[in-house]
Order: C-alpha cells, then sequence, then structure tokens
C-alpha cells in the first residue's frame, strides 16, 4: 500500500506541474497577476509532493519491500542501512527521481529567492521549469516507474546493490552531479523567461549570476566527486578516462564556464546578451545529453546501464523539443536584443570573449569526440572508438592557452586599456613566471621535465598575476588591510575559483608527467622497489564483511629505508551476486599518493599486484575544491542582496497597488 | 567603411580564422586516433593489417582461461561462437573478467596470429553487454538472447 502512496504522490505532482506549466506562463503574458502569483505556492507543492514520493521509495528500501520491482533490484537483506537509502538513486527508476526531485528543490530555491525580481518574470522562470518537471514525471510514470510491483508474488530477497555502488563517494556523488546539472536548468529557465518577455539587460545578468555561480560551483563537486570515486573504487590507476559518460558533465561544466564569464560582462558592460541565452541553452543541452547517453545505451561506457531504448528515444524527444524549442524562440527574439560593439581591441571584454570562444571549442571538441563513434556507425556502419589521446591532444594546448589569458584578463580594464599599461603591469610577472617554472620543478623533483616546466610557469602566471592584481586594487587605500576589505565576494569569489585553475593545473600536470607504476606478482616476503620507496608484503589474511568475504593484502612501505606505514589492500567476493571487487588501499599525501590494487592469487601463496607513486595527486581535487569554494563566495556578494532589499520594498508597494482593483 | 564596421569585421575575421584553425586540428587529432572496432570473424577472416592498433570484443571462451603462475601473464581465446581468437595479456584482469563473459580488448594481432593485448576492459555491470559485442556476436549469426545456452554446451 505504501508503495502505491508514493506513486499517487508522484501523481499529484504531475498535476500541480501541469498547472504550473501553463497558468503562470499564461497570467504573465495577459498581465493577470493571479495566475502569475500561483507559481511560487504550485512549486512548493510540487516540491512537497515528490519529496513525500523520494521518500516513500526510501522507506521502501529500509524496510526491504522486495514487492517493489526496483527495491528487488537494487537491495537485498544483507546491505547495510546507508547503502540501502543510497540504494535509491542506485539504478535508473530511483536517480531519475532524485534528478526530478533535485528539480523541484531548484524550483523551491528560485522562489524564495527571488523577491527581487518582477512577478511576471518569475512566473515564466517558474513556468518553463514546470514544463521541465512535467515531461520528466511523465517520463517516469510512462517508462520507468521506481514504484512498479512485482507481480505475483515478491521474492524473498532481492539482489546485490551492484559492488562497486557500495562506497562512500556513492551518497555524495549522483545528488551533487544531479544537483549541479538540474541548476543549469534554472538558467535555461531565466534565459527562455528573457526571450518570452524580450527583457534581457544588466539587471537580467544579475539576477542569473547567482543561480549560474550556484549551479557551477554543485556541478564542479558533482564532477570532482566522481573523478575521485572513480580515481580510488576503479583502481586504473587514474582519475579520468574521457569516458562518453563523464564527458557530458565536462561539456556542460565548460559552457557554464563560458556563462558565468560573459554573464559578467553583461552585467557590467551590458555587451555579449543574446550570447548568454546561447550559453545557456547549450549548457541545458549538454545535461540532457549527458542524461541520454547514460540511459540509452548507444555509447560503451564504464557508467553504462543494462537499457531499455523506449528510454532513449523519450529522453531525445524531450531533447529535441526542448532544444529545438529554444533554438527558435532564440532565432524568433534574439534580434531584437541588440547589443553594441563598445568596446576597443584590448580590453577586458576581448579577453573574456577569448575565454569564452576557447572554452565553446574545447567543449565542441569533447562533443565531437564522444558523440563520432555514433555518427560514424551510422554512415559506414563501422565500429570505432577514440581514445584518450585525442582528448588529450586537443584539451591540454586549449587549457594552457585558456590560462594564459586567465593572467591577463583580471588586470585589463573595461573597454580599453593601452598596450604600454598591459607590458608595464606583466612583463616582470611574465620573466619571473617563466624562471620560477624553469627552476621549481627542478628543485623539487630533481629532474627536468618540459610538461612540468610549462605547467609550473602557468601556475605561477596565474598567482602572481592574481597577487599584482591584488597588490593594485589595494594600492590607493591607507592601508592594505583596508584595501583589502574594500574588495568584493564577488571578487574574492573569483580570484579564488583562479587559484583552483592553478592548484589544480599543477595537480593534473604533475600527476601524469611523474606517475609511475609496477604490475608484480609478490610471494608473502618478498618485496619491490619503485622510486624511493620499497613494498614489502606480509601476506593475506581472511576477512569477512556484512555482505561480503575476501582477503585482505598486508604491505609495508619504506622510504629511504625507514619504516612510513602499513598498506592493506582487499580483494572481496559480494555473497549475494558472487561479484568479485577490489578495494584499493591509497596512501594519500600532500606532495604525493601512494596506491595499491590487489590481483589475483596465485598458486603458493603469490599475488598480482599493482602499485602506483602519484606525485601531487590530491592538488587535482584541492584545485576543484577551491573552484567550488570560489563560485559559492561570488554568490555570497552584497550587491545581490542589497538590490533585493530595495526591490522587495519596490515590489511590495506594487502589489499592493495593483491587488486594490482586482480585490 | 566605418570604423564599428571595421571593428565588427576584425572580430568576425578573427572568429573565422580561430575556428577554422581549431576545426582543423581537431580533425587531425580525430583520424590520428581512432581505433576501429573487429569482431574475431573479421580478424579470422585476415581483414585487419598485422600491426595496427584496434579493439576486439566477444565472449572469453569456456575452458580457455590460463594464467601463468610465475608471471601476470595471462591467455585467453575470444569467440563469437564462430571464430576464434586467442589473446595473450600481461597484467591485471579488471574484477567482472571471467569465462562466458563479454570483453572488449585493445592492442594488435602479431605474425603467429595471436592478439596481443595492451588493455582489456570487462564492463562493470553484470546484465549490461557492451554495444560492440553484441554486434559482434549477432553479425556473427549468434543471437545474443541464446548466448548463454551456448556457453552452458
Amino acid at each position: 500500500m505504501i508503495p502505491e502512496l508514493g506513486q499517487f504522490s508522484l501523481i499529484l505532482a504531475f498535476c500541480l506541474c501541469v498547472i504550473l506549466a501553463t497558468l503562470p506562463l499564461l497570467g504573465a503574458s495577459r498581465n493577470n497577476l493571479l495566475w502569475m502569483s500561483l507559481a511560487r505556492p504550485l512549486s512548493a507543492g510540487i516540491f512537497v509532493f515528490l519529496a513525500i514520493s523520494i521518500g516513500i521509495l526510501a522507506y521502501s528500501f529500509a524496510v526491504n519491500d522486495f514487492s517493489v520491482q526496483f527495491v528487488a533490484n537494487h537491495s537485498n537483506l544483507l546491505l547495510p542501512t546507508r547503502y540501502k537509502l543510497t540504494a535509491v538513486w542506485g539504478g535508473h527508476e530511483g536517480s531519475f527521481l532524485l534528478w526530478t526531485f533535485m528539480l523541484s528543490g531548484w524550483m523551491l530555491a528560485v522562489s524564495v529567492y527571488s523577491m527581487s525580481m518582477p512577478i511576471d518574470f518569475v512566473a515564466r522562470v517558474l513556468s518553463v521549469l514546470g514544463i521541465l518537471c512535467c515531461t520528466y514525471i511523465l517520463y517516469m510514470l510512462a517508462t520507468s516507474n521506481p514504484f512498479d510491483r512485482v507481480v505475483p508474488l515478491a521474492p524473498a530477497d532481492g539482489v546485490e546493490l551492484n559492488s562497486f555502488l557500495q562506497d562512500f563517494a556513492f551518497i555524495l556523488h549522483p545528488p551533487a552531479l544531479y544537483m549541479g546539472y538540474v541548476g543549469f536548468s534554472v538558467v535555461f529557465a531565466f534565459a527562455v523567461a528573457a526571450l518570452l518577455s524580450g527583457r534581457l539587460d544588466a539587471a537580467w545578468a544579475r539576477w542569473c549570476r547567482p543561480w549560474a555561480n550556484a549551479a557551477w560551483a554543485i556541478l564542479t563537486m558533482g564532477i570532482a566527486l566522481g573523478s575521485w570515486w572513480a580515481y580510488y573504487e576503479l583502481g586504473w590507476g587514474g582519475w579520468w578516462g574521457w569516458d562518453p559518460v563523464e564527458n557530458p558533465p565536462l561539456i556542460t561544466w565548460l559552457l557554464g564556464t563560458a556563462l558565468i564569464h560573459s554573464l559578467a560582462v553583461t552585467e557590467k558592460r551590458g555587451v555579449f546578451k543574446s550570447w548568454n541565452v546561447m550559453l545557456a541553452i547549450l549548457a541545458f543541452g549538454g545535461s540532457l545529453l549527458g542524461t541520454f547517453i547514460a540511459r540509452s545505451g548507444l555509447l560503451t561506457s564504464v557508467h553504462a546501464f543494462a537499457t531499455d531504448p523506449a528510454r532513449g528515444i523519450f529522453i531525445l524527444a524531450i531533447f529535441a523539443l526542448a532544444i529545438g524549442g529554444s533554438l527558435l524562440l532564440f532565432a524568433l527574439r534574439a534580434p531584437l536584443l541588440k547589443s553594441e560593439f563598445g568596446f576597443g581591441l584590448l580590453s577586458r571584454e576581448i579577453f573574456l570573449l577569448g575565454n569564452n570562444m576557447i572554452l565553446v571549442v574545447a567543449s565542441a571538441s569533447v562533443l565531437l569526440g564522444t558523440l563520432f563513434p555514433i555518427v560514424y556507425q551510422a554512415l559506414t556502419g563501422g565500429l570505432i572508438s577514440i581514445g584518450p589521446p585525442y582528448f588529450n591532444v586537443i584539451f591540454v594546448p586549449l587549457m594552457a592557452l585558456l590560462v594564459l589569458l586567465l593572467g591577463v584578463g583580471p588586470i585589463c580594464r573595461w573597454k580599453k586599456t593601452s598596450t604600454g599599461y598591459l607590458v608595464a603591469q606583466l612583463s616582470r610577472v611574465a620573466l619571473a613566471s617563466v624562471v620560477l617554472g624553469v627552476l621549481l620543478p627542478l628543485v623539487i623533483l630533481l629532474e627536468f621535465s618540459f610538461a612540468a616546466t610549462i605547467a609550473t610557469s602557468l601556475a605561477v602566471w596565474i598567482s602572481l598575476t592574481m597577487m599584482k592584481d591584488l597588490a593594485n586594487k589595494t594600492a590607493n587605500k591607507p592601508t592594505r588591510l583596508q584595501g583589502l576589505k574594500s574588495l568584493s565576494l564577488g571578487y574574492y569569489g573569483m580570484q579564488t575559483a583562479h587559484l583552483g585553475v592553478a592548484v589544480m593545473l599543477i595537480g593534473a600536470s604533475m600527476s601524469s608527467a611523474f606517475d609511475s607504476e609496477k604490475s608484480v606478482l609478490l610471494s608473502s616476503g618478498q618485496s619491490i622497489d619503485l622510486g624511493e620507496y620499497v613494498f614489502v608484503f606480509d601476506g593475506t589474511t581472511r576477512i569477512e564483511g556484512p555482505n561480503y568475504i575476501g582477503d585482505e593484502a598486508s604491505i609495508q612501505v619504506l622510504k629511504n629505508g625507514e619504516f612510513e606505514r602499513i598498506l592493506n589492500p582487499q580483494s572481496r567476493i559480494y555473497i549475494t551476486s558472487g561479484s568479485p571487487s577490489t578495494e584499493m588501499a591509497i596512501d594519500a599525501g600532500f606532495l604525493r599518493d601512494l596506491f595499491i590494487t590487489l590481483g589475483e592469487a596465485k598458486e603458493g601463496g603469490a599475488w598480482s599486484m599493482t602499485i602506483y607513486i602519484k606525485p601531487f595527486m590530491r592538488w587535482v581535487w584541492l584545485g576543484s575544491i577551491f573552484m567550488a569554494l570560489g563560485g559559492i563566495i561570488a554568490t555570497r556578494d552584497k550587491r545581490y542582496r542589497r538590490l533585493r532589499r530595495r526591490q522587495e520594498e519596490l515590489l511590495a508597494e506594487d502589489l499592493r497597488a495593483n491587488l486594490q482593483p482586482a480585490l | 567603411m566605418k570604423p564599428h564596421r571595421k571593428k565588427r569585421l576584425g572580430i568576425i575575421l578573427f572568429i573565422a580564422v580561430g575556428l577554422s584553425l581549431s576545426i582543423g586540428l581537431t580533425l587531425f587529432a580525430l583520424s590520428q586516433n581512432i581505433d576501429l572496432f573487429y569482431s574475431p570473424t573479421q580478424v579470422a577472416a585476415g581483414e585487419v593489417p598485422s600491426g595496427q592498433r584496434f579493439r576486439i570484443g566477444g565472449m572469453v571462451k569456456d575452458g580457455s582461461f590460463l594464467s601463468a603462475q610465475d608471471s601476470l601473464r595471462v591467455e585467453f581465446i575470444t569467440t563469437d561462437y564462430v571464430n576464434d581468437v586467442p589473446i595473450h595479456y600481461e597484467g591485471i584482469l579488471p574484477d567482472l573478467f571471467r569465462e562466458g563473459q563479454g570483453i572488449v580488448a585493445e592492442g594488435s594481432i602479431d605474425t603467429a596470429g595471436i592478439f596481443q593485448a595492451t588493455r582489456v576492459l570487462a564492463r562493470h555491470d553484470e546484465n549490461y553487454m557492451s554495444p560492440e559485442v553484441k554486434a559482434a556476436l549477432e553479425a556473427a549469426g549468434a543471437s545474443t538472447e541464446n548466448h548463454s545456452s551456448l556457453v552452458e554446451k
């Protein structure tokens, strides 16, 4: 009975969505205040019913209700409770429910934090989100209902939750990724609402920016968590594989990055208006594409679910309608949104334009590499795959170029900057970057590498130009501290995120340039040298977990002859499904990660294993944390709130004046 | 020409040159990094020149898996139930590698007709069969539905 309540709740949410998708939109075009003001309570209602729905699904997992097909397929009696609850997003149906629930959460947030915007605009934004929510719920009810029952007889126990998913990161990665993904639907709705209302100005950019920043920051964390998870769980020694399912979040992220930069230009200078709308539509398209690729099973990927073509076609239809419709609207309305070319050839606008071009080209080339196998198969019938070298060849030089511009952009002035000013500001910084870039890797790593030199130079370039900029901006205040206090949170957010780029750049380049790995077969007592470390294998012991059995190896790590620590990689077999799984042992450090994966036992107690040393590995995620933090700091900027308060008063008066005749 | 037109033209030219340059480089990089996929039947028919890097996909033949006891060397046979190709690999196999499962291997054929793999991929979801393996089996005439019965034989 209880699962049916979940489904009723889903259907009720659908009904509210239908109203939200129509009435406020009509109200906005007919200036009917009552219809427009329905948008906020309807959003809250949808959120409540979807929360009940997902809560009931979680409850069905908690009480082992295996009469629900989805529960029977993704949980069993032995599964630890935390994975039972999170198994809600362990499969297609449930993760789509989570996705839709996240959307309703964003809708609720928009309805609460939108007091500074005119009511007709809020009504349009929420209505557009309502249309999306409506199609998602319809999709769930039609093709992938999480509350479907097993008829006639429920199994006594469920199947195993895929052993890869029984992991701490599984609790965090999917919700964070979905929340970031879905956040771009909010930006998309803002863009469509702007096209519908014809209002696309600096104020629009100011309303839109906190949302774009928040979605971008959360998506950054979602992707970083996924990469961290893949790194320690899959045990192939890498953190980014250019897998067809990894790529769409990256494409969305790159477009989102371009968007938050071009929104800055629109807010400050009133240019790049229609370009924002285009980017918002494309970023949203990237998020839908990601769902489509993951759900349709069109491409070979580590994430692929056992899939059903009907689902793929439905998502493709949503994709075509949403993107096609919004692009059509764009084509009809964009010519009305003229912006002036009011800036010189050497100005901050130009550098931000360069940023946008590079990011769009980068995302287009990732998209090309991801979809090319499908196109090739459709045209020739042949099957191909595009390897990581393609992506690296394209992506790395583009990012290097981007980082070069990143140093100049913030120093440059809006509208017009003289060449002499830039040279005076940056020549010493550039020289210092090159010198430090050559020296630092030599001193720290004691070997010369071209890649490390370039990467260090670029990272130093970001940091030094940042300090130069800080020095410039605080120079005319009596004390430095006062100067620092006078800078806005938006500025600090930008600098934090840019510092994150430098940190990540070091992590990504050093860990790939200087990593060492060795696959070996060791018997108990044998040891192996790698770099300055010695690894001594002390044999294995049997272990027993709640729902698995396995072997745990004990490996002593010695550095320059001195004991450092013991690492314990495991090889597990999950009891219900019988599927094997390896648990890596990682010694994470600020300057290097040691990483051991256990293979299989051979005759005589020898084990195969792979040992990796990855310098600066942690910096990849540290950098992502800085970037996300920067995005969040920027959303807290005072100017969004100051304006909100002023507008709130105006709006209150407005409402009073408007409601009088209606009453 | 008016100055603002000139500026606009400059920007458009800049974008056009940048775009065509990047498209050209992208296509070049793409053409250098395509791994073609072949089925065991295509390999047996000699469609693949020796030395060329490619991907092969099929099922791991039952009873074909051999693992050296003193090194990381493993050997197995991949099959589409019509033709077989022996694969040699040095390294640790993925968790879900086992006989009767679909796999995809990357590498090249040596002169003895043995596929020397540099990477072996098995999928994370045991219900999931990669489109490549499915296509290889279908092309060889063994329908994917009855592969389990074939395995039991």
